[in-house]
């Protein structure tokens, strides 16, 4: 039953890295950028939920929404000054300015004058939680919403990836960006909607986590966003249901971690994982091997 | 041909000590104070990670963004030396560069296979290992740091140190061991078409980059005389890389001017309080804009040659 209660906790903990890591593998298979601001925006959208919350008193489902179109629109804002001019450059030179982009949004954050550095409480009649007793199993009504809601928003992801019209799109741009500019799609519309959706989701994530943990401070974006981008690496970057299912193995791995062997250890046994896996398929879990063409 | 580089060897060393006797005089005047004269041994420790970066990411092409392992595994090794075997100072330097190139070694073996992005976040990941496991063991300290390192670095030490680093990188990329590196960053398969083993490049740049980052690592031990293990973590690796990106990939003197600009930018924008986190960053994502618009302050190092910084890593 302990075990069957961690797997919950894991469930919880991964589904919130999974939000983060589409977005990372999303715009990673469509640019080809590591966006190291991408926990930073999570740390946003988590912000932005916050004061719809404790300052127009909104309830949760307003104030989640609130969080994800505020955290995209900044996605998108980040994406057309900082990225674009830079969309033909090494990539060093992009993956620095999204270093920079994520210290900017840190360290603007912490100033006084926007959200401080202190830590903020999330208000806790936003969405009470409750345990659900099944048998011997102790269930928090709070782990089974995040779980709920992020199933949710994967599934309308892939109905928007391989239904619509705009997924195409989306799926030729990553496929060759160029050969779809040809066939007359608006490669900046297209990169704007990934970025869009990305960070929509990583806002979804914060507004969660917020709720779950209640604490909330401008650098807890960091070691998420981390564990969120080795997520994606693990389950093949640039491909979505990868990104999914790397985040779940990420968190159920550091919950049993934490119970079972080291509460301290947990990040290095995270990053060992990682390192292992992509030893033995270098591609990662669900990547295809890709031969290089002379 | 030898005359011209004995030459150049003569103009070198006669700089550097002109310089270091100016620096030497300015410090043993106290015309600056001790807060610059730190500045100042930073800069020159940041110049010896940097080198050893640019080795790897700018003339070998290897993506690595967890060096500042390499700076944490020296600068622990030097002290645990120095404080327990109680060696002197230099061979505790000499302790710590080798067990940062064991290290670095052993890691490269297997993680060099790996290309682009994977390499990057592996290393990334080792980075992050290694902090952990010192935060665990409580004989360096833990997660709280170390402390009572003897204080042995003086700004004689760390500048010739320096100089022999620029040297050393100087001449392996001068060598037929550092063109073959180059060849590797151009194009990984022809250069294997044309011979070239390039699996041992790599971990001889992999290796060689370790040392240097363990014996600076050594250095600013024996200079802050405490050490905390989140101060090394991934992003001390990411300042390092931004050094190189913007002296321009595989340039020394961009490399060293850079480094010194923005290892004092932050103090020089000290003034500015709590906003200097920001203007940082800015200044960072504006000077790669620029960059990319061709107004870039690495190209005026780079030495003429077709096509070479097009996508040096695309």
């Amino acid at each position: 039953m302990e075990f069957l209660q961690q797997v919950i906790n894991g469930l919880a903990l991964g589904s919130v890295y999974a939000l983060i890591a589409i977005g990372y593998t999303m715009v990673y298979g469509i640019i080809g950028l590591i966006n190291f601001a991408h926990g930073d925006i999570y740390m946003m959208g988590a912000f932005f939920g916050f004061f719809a919350a404790s300052k127009f008193n909104l309830p949760f489902i307003p104030t989640l929404a609130i969080g994800m179109i505020c955290a995209a629109v900044l996605g998108v804002a980040i994406e057309k000054i900082a990225y674009k001019p830079l969309r033909n450059s090494p990539k060093l030179s992009l993956l620095i300015t999204a270093i920079g982009m994520s210290l900017l949004l840190e360290n603007g954050s912490r100033l006084d004058f926007i959200f401080g550095p202190d830590y903020r409480t999330y208000p806790s009649n936003l969405l009470p939680s409750q345990i659900i007793k099944i048998g011997a199993l102790r269930l928090d009504s709070l782990h089974l919403i995040i779980i709920l809601i992020s199933i949710l928003l994967a599934a309308l992801l892939q109905i928007i990836v391989f239904r619509t019209k705009v997924g195409k799109a989306m799926r030729a741009t990553s496929f060759d960006k160029d050969a779809a500019a040809l066939m007359g799609i608006n490669i900046d519309n297209i990169i704007s909607i990934t970025f869009a959706i990305g960070s929509a989701l990583a806002g979804a994530a914060g507004v969660l986590v917020g709720i779950l943990y209640s604490r909330i401070d401008p650098y807890m974006g960091i070691m998420p966003g981390l564990k969120a981008f080795i997520a994606a690496v693990l389950g093949g970057i640039g491909i979505i249901p990868g990104a999914v299912l790397g985040g779940i193995i990420m968190g159920i791995a550091e919950t049993f971690t934490k119970v079972y062997i080291s509460s301290k250890l947990s990040d290095a046994i995270a990053f060992a994982i990682l390192i292992v896996i992509l030893l033995i398929k270098p591609s990662g879990l669900l990547g295809k091997k890709s031969n290089v063409k002379v | 041909m030898i005359r011209n580089s004995l030459k150049r060897f003569a103009i070198f060393m006669a700089t550097s000590i002109i310089i270091f006797v100016i620096l030497t005089f300015i410090i043993n005047q106290n015309i600056i104070n001790q807060y610059d004269v730190r500045i100042l041994v930073l800069i020159c420790i940041n110049i010896m990670l940097a080198l050893s970066v640019n080795l790897i990411v700018g003339f070998t092409g290897q993506f690595t963004i967890g060096h500042s392992a390499f700076m944490a595994i020296g600068a622990y090794a030097a002290a645990m030396l120095t404080i327990n075997l109680k060696l002197p100072f230099p061979l505790s330097l000499l302790g710590a560069g080798i067990i940062a190139g064991f290290i670095g070694l052993l890691i490269g073996i297997p993680t060099l296979r790996l290309k682009g992005d994977y390499l990057a976040i592996t290393t990334l990941g080792f980075c992050q290992i290694v902090v952990v496991v010192i935060q665990n063991i409580p004989q360096l300290g833990g997660a709280q740091g170390l402390t009572g390192i003897p204080p042995k670095t003086t700004f004689a030490w760390t500048f010739f140190t320096m100089i022999v680093t620029i040297l050393v990188i100087y001449n392996i990329v001068h060598s037929s061991q550092g063109r073959a590196m180059i060849s590797i960053r151009e194009d990984e398969i022809a250069a294997e078409a044309m011979g070239i083993n390039s699996t041992k490049y790599k971990i001889m740049a992999f290796v060689i980059g370790a040392f240097i980052a363990g014996v600076a690592g050594g250095l600013y031990s024996h200079y802050m005389m405490y050490i905390e293990p989140q101060s090394f973590n991934f992003l001390k690796s990411m300042d390092f890389i931004v050094y190189v990106v913007l002296g321009g990939l595989g340039s020394i003197p961009g490399c060293i001017i850079s480094t010194a600009v923005l290892t004092y930018l932050p103090e020089g924008l000290r003034g500015f309080g709590d906003l200097r986190m920001v203007i940082y960053p800015i200044l960072l994502i504006v000077i790669m804009i620029l960059n990319a618009k061709g107004i870039s302050p690495s190209k005026l190092f780079k030495r003429k040659s077709k096509g070479r910084d097009k996508d040096a890593i695309a």
